[in-house]
């Protein structure tokens, strides 16, 4: 017979209430501490300003390109079915105005936030992915893996990162993909460098060498020890390569080596670019892309300064 | 006698590491396919005969390692091929356009480097000020903000709209010299200058602003003060040197991302350096250009960092004994 | 005659939570020549009295009270004259096992320092002087160039005890200056504070956890408890015979090398010190006092009579008010 544990009433907050007996199962404890953890994460983060902006920011940024096919048609954005006529500036039918198509530019940057955020998410899963394997696993084998891991880490954080995503770019061609893939390539290095270095702190610390002593093999000691340990620095670490990969993307864009064939805020800005906006001082094309894509990245910024704020008390206000 | 093995190992490890990046370079566009090829494709029409001349002299019937030392000693000769496009050989493109970048790029490091951390540091001390805030927000916000999509701006407003500088170019056609040529050169170099340092002022100062911080609640700050040192004289003295270190190799390290940034910045404001060249060559798929620039800066940025490790021995003697 | 004369003093941090008391009244007085150990556990609020005594605290700390060192009011200096007065009139030994130099910096230009900045000497004369308190802590002079890095910690700390004399201070501090050291360092370092103690006449404050350390030290134990001061005497007096009950547990404490029958008797505390935002009513020490009466909650205590020059904050003294007195 599996005794259920007792539970005692709603505890009112400041009243000093006995703990429930603990569960017998050792999956829920740990599920229990991870909710107490979660929630009392949330109740500092809360409190910093910096963090709720940078949230409630991206909330919006994120509602906008999920909604984004629901206000945007599809005839809209292809140049034959374009609404109205090339380069107006804003009217009441067009408040951002309309690109050498005739598209609305308005709902050309509404639907661009949803290329611009997908490529910001998936080179940063790249990045997180091969960095913080990299990182632990040189971190926590040591040796010659280490060594040879190190060497190679290195080497991609000289190499400056426009060049190279030019070199690959130029020779594996343009395309939504290959963008993902050279911001990968060219970031996952610093992530390696961050992880490796905690990796190797946490590796030290006592209880893993207890765990060590107690016969614990490797993938127990990484999965439930170091990586749960490392977890908040590659947390903020995610949160701030998502603003550097989106920025890489605009970039990469403006360098001509975007998509053609897609609408992100970063190509946005080079078609106008392209079409001779600068010149012509369309400024309602070139502005509107370039603030969402400074206001994303501030988000994500804030959220990751937040997080760091947060999760290193050392640096938090005294 | 330590220094001198620190500064051995770093300079095997810079020398290693430039034998990769000509490895890599090497490797990359052989492995792109046959370079003849690559140029019959780009529009460039080739008879027979004139491809197996240059299928001679590219060397690629030669054994892959050959090509390999072959490779190396062209690069060492400056020997980088010829431009797809231009015909002309990739060594004089890049001596003629390298001066104007490397005025652009120095002026944007020193300056973003300099200013950056004097707000860093002013911010830092005087925390929580309305000059600390309003600096934390302004370097956030540059720090966010697209270079290329930032010198586009500043071109429409300050060239454009309002007229105060030139729009484009390093300097206007008529044939000046002496004191109106060096301020006809410096006012076409204001915007796209200040368009880079603005992209990295940001950086700067908040590392700076973090890592005078963290300095400031160390125990050896509280030691000066309680000595009877003055407060400026403890920020002077012992603070700043010790958070200065961080940021100073960051300034190194930076160059490498300044110069890739000059790449947009010298086409947006059709500023005639090796980052038009660069922008231009991948238009249209110039590979020997686009090799040879990769090469040129990889060696830069292998070289500045380092001239930063060394540097960092000099300053922190913690770093020399390991 | 009195070289540090404290009366009353409160220290209030201001933190976001709210203010922490950490020092709620203290009386010291420290004469030329005497050594004051200061004793309690963590928290207790003794370091913090360190720090106000030369007003290193950050500026939102609220200092009351009076604090007269070497004739000078320390709460009413202005900025200048304050400056003037830190390291010349009492200097601090902090614990230099850990980050107390700055990592840049010679050894021997940061004990030169604190005489320059005091314009007691010029550069090269505060080098020669530096080098002479290097080799006066038992340091040779040959090392006045290095880095603190390469110290060991007990040098680390003889280094910081130099630059503490460099200005020939009326009070030497002494915050916590063994107790991140090996046991043998301890000695060591110990030894030479006494040595040179001695050798110069130096009034001292020392403060500590470890109160055996003060018995070889001091001439005069003051124990503090959240914030107060809970007894006060002749160091050995107050240690091998304690009126206060949480003296005696701090004394009972330490094992005594030789003491067979220690390990038979353990006289560790339960519990822990008291959250400065959550003082306990009364005495403070109730809640863990092994002889606490029905009274102790409600009384409030002060440092009453124990004894021949001994003071004791606890009712079951003999200067204590009577009973029957206290009593609503």
């Amino acid at each position: 017979m599996i005794e259920t544990p007792h539970q005692p009433p709603e505890a009112v907050v400041g009243t000093e209430v006995a703990p429930p007996s603990p569960p017998r199962d050792p999956r829920k404890i740990r599920w229990i501490r991870r909710r107490r953890a979660l929630t009392g994460f949330w109740r500092v983060y809360r409190r910093n300003r910096m963090g709720m902006v940078g949230l409630v920011l991206l909330a919006g940024f994120v509602i906008m390109a999920l909604a984004a096919p629901l206000i945007v048609s599809d005839e809209a954005l292809k140049p034959a079915t374009a609404p109205g006529v090339a380069f107006e500036p804003p009217t009441a039918d067009f408040p951002l105005g309309t690109d050498d198509f005739g598209r609305s530019v308005l709902d050309l940057v509404i639907f661009g936030s949803r290329i611009s955020l997908l490529v910001g998410f998936a080179a940063t899963l790249m990045t997180m992915t091969v960095g913080a394997g990299v990182g632990i696993a040189g971190g926590y084998y040591g040796g010659r893996t280490d060594t040879a891991l190190n060497a190679l880490t290195n080497w991609f954080l000289v190499i400056p990162w426009i060049p190279l995503a030019i070199v690959l770019a130029s020779i594996l061609g343009r395309s939504l993909f290959n963008t993902i893939l050279v911001i990968g390539v060219t970031s996952w290095a610093g992530t390696a460098r961050l992880v490796r270095a905690d990796t190797l702190s946490v590796k030290e610390r006592p209880y893993v060498e207890r765990a060590r002593a107690l016969g614990a093999s490797n993938w127990h000691l990484v999965t439930r020890h170091v990586l749960p340990n490392v977890m908040p620095v590659i947390f903020a670490n995610t949160v701030l390569t998502v603003a550097l990969s989106i920025l890489a993307e605009t970039t990469l864009a403006l360098l001509g080596l975007g998509d053609p064939l897609s609408v992100s805020w970063g190509i946005l800005i080079f078609d106008a670019f392209d079409a001779g906006a600068l010149s012509a001082g369309l400024w309602w094309w070139l502005i509107p892309p370039g603030v969402c894509i400074c206001l994303v990245t501030l988000a994500f910024t804030m959220c990751g300064y937040a997080l760091d704020e947060v999760l290193n008390p050392r640096i938090r206000e005294r | 006698m330590r220094s001198r093995r620190y500064l051995l190992r770093k300079v095997l490890h810079a020398t290693g590491t430039l034998l990769f990046v000509l490895a890599f370079n090497f490797v990359l566009f052989r492995a792109v396919g046959d370079p003849v090829k690559l140029l019959t494709r780009s529009s460039l029409h080739l008879d027979p005969q004139e491809q197996e001349a240059l299928r001679q002299e590219f060397g690629i019937d030669d054994p892959l390692p050959q090509q390999f030392v072959n490779y190396l000693g062209d690069s060492l000769r400056g020997e980088f091929g010829y431009s797809f496009i231009s015909g002309r050989p990739v060594i004089d493109s890049v001596t003629e356009k390298v001066w104007p970048t490397v005025l652009l790029v120095g002026t944007a490091t020193i300056l973003s480097t300099v200013l950056g951390i004097m707000i860093g540091i002013k911010g830092a001390w005087r925390r929580g000020s309305a000059f600390d805030t309003s600096s934390l927000l302004g370097s956030l916000t540059l720090y966010s903000m697209p270079e290329g999509w930032l010198g586009m701006i500043l071109l429409i407003t300050f060239a454009g709209a309002l007229g105060w500088f030139p729009a484009g170019g390093i300097e206007s056609s008529d044939r000046l010299t002496g004191l109106p040529h060096l301020f006809d050169l410096a006012r076409h170099l204001v915007l796209p200058c200040l368009t880079l340092t603005l992209g990295y002022i940001g950086q700067f100062a908040i590392i700076m602003r973090s890592s005078l911080l963290e300095v400031m609640g160390e125990d050896f700050v509280l030691t000066a003060r309680a000595k009877g040192v003055r407060d400026r004289d403890v920020r002077r003295r012992h603070a700043v040197p010790n958070a200065l270190l961080p940021t100073f190799t960051l300034a190194f390290y930076s160059v490498g991302f300044i110069l890739g940034g000059a790449v947009l910045i010298e086409q947006v404001f059709s500023y005639p350096g090796l980052g038009q060249l660069t922008y231009q060559a991948i238009d249209r798929n110039d590979y020997p250009v686009i090799q040879a620039v990769f090469l040129l800066s990889s060696t830069t940025v292998i070289l500045f960092n380092l001239l930063a490790d060394i540097l960092y021995g000099y300053l922190d003697p913690r770093v020399r004994e390991a | 005659m009195s070289v540090l004369s404290v009366r009353d003093l409160r220290v209030t941090y201001r933190a976001k939570g709210g203010d922490v008391p950490a020092v709620r009244g203290v009386d010291l007085e420290i004469d030329r020549g005497e050594v004051l150990g200061l004793a309690g556990e963590s928290g207790c609020g003794k370091s913090t009295i360190g720090s106000a005594l030369l007003r290193l605290h950050p500026a939102k700390t609220k200092i009351e009270g009076g604090i007269i060192l070497d004739g000078n009011d320390v709460l009413s200096l202005r900025p200048g004259r304050l400056r003037a007065v830190r390291w010349t009139g009492a200097s601090i030994i902090f614990q230099g096992a850990l980050h107390a130099m700055n990592p840049v910096r010679g050894i021997g230009d940061q004990v030169a320092e604190a005489i320059t900045v005091h314009k007691l000497a010029g550069e090269r004369e505060a080098r020669v002087r530096a080098a002479e308190l290097l080799e006066q802590v038992g340091l040779p002079a040959r090392r006045i160039d290095d880095y603190p890095h390469e110290l060991s910690g007990g040098q680390k700390q003889r280094v910081m005890i130099a630059m503490a004399l460099a200005c020939n201070p009326s009070l030497v501090i002494a915050d916590e200056p063994t107790t991140a050291l090996d046991v043998m360092v301890q000695a060591q370092v110990l030894k030479l504070l006494k040595t040179l103690q001695r050798e110069l006449g130096l009034a001292m404050l020392f403060i500590t956890h470890d109160l055996s350390v003060l018995v070889e030290v001091a001439d005069r134990i003051a124990i503090m408890y959240a914030g107060l001061i809970v007894e006060e005497g002749p160091a050995e007096r107050v240690f091998h015979f304690p009126d206060h009950p949480y003296t005696k547990a701090l004394a009972g404490a330490f094992p005594e090398i030789g003491d067979s029958q220690f390990r038979r008797r353990p006289s560790g505390l339960g519990g822990d010190p008291p959250d400065p935002q959550q003082i306990p009513s009364g005495c403070p020490f109730h809640p863990r006092c092994p002889v606490a009466i029905d009274v102790c909650p409600s009384l409030e205590v002060e440092l009453w009579a124990a004894g021949e020059g001994r003071r004791a904050a606890c009712v079951h003294v003999s200067g204590a008010p009577a009973l029957s007195e206290t009593r609503p």
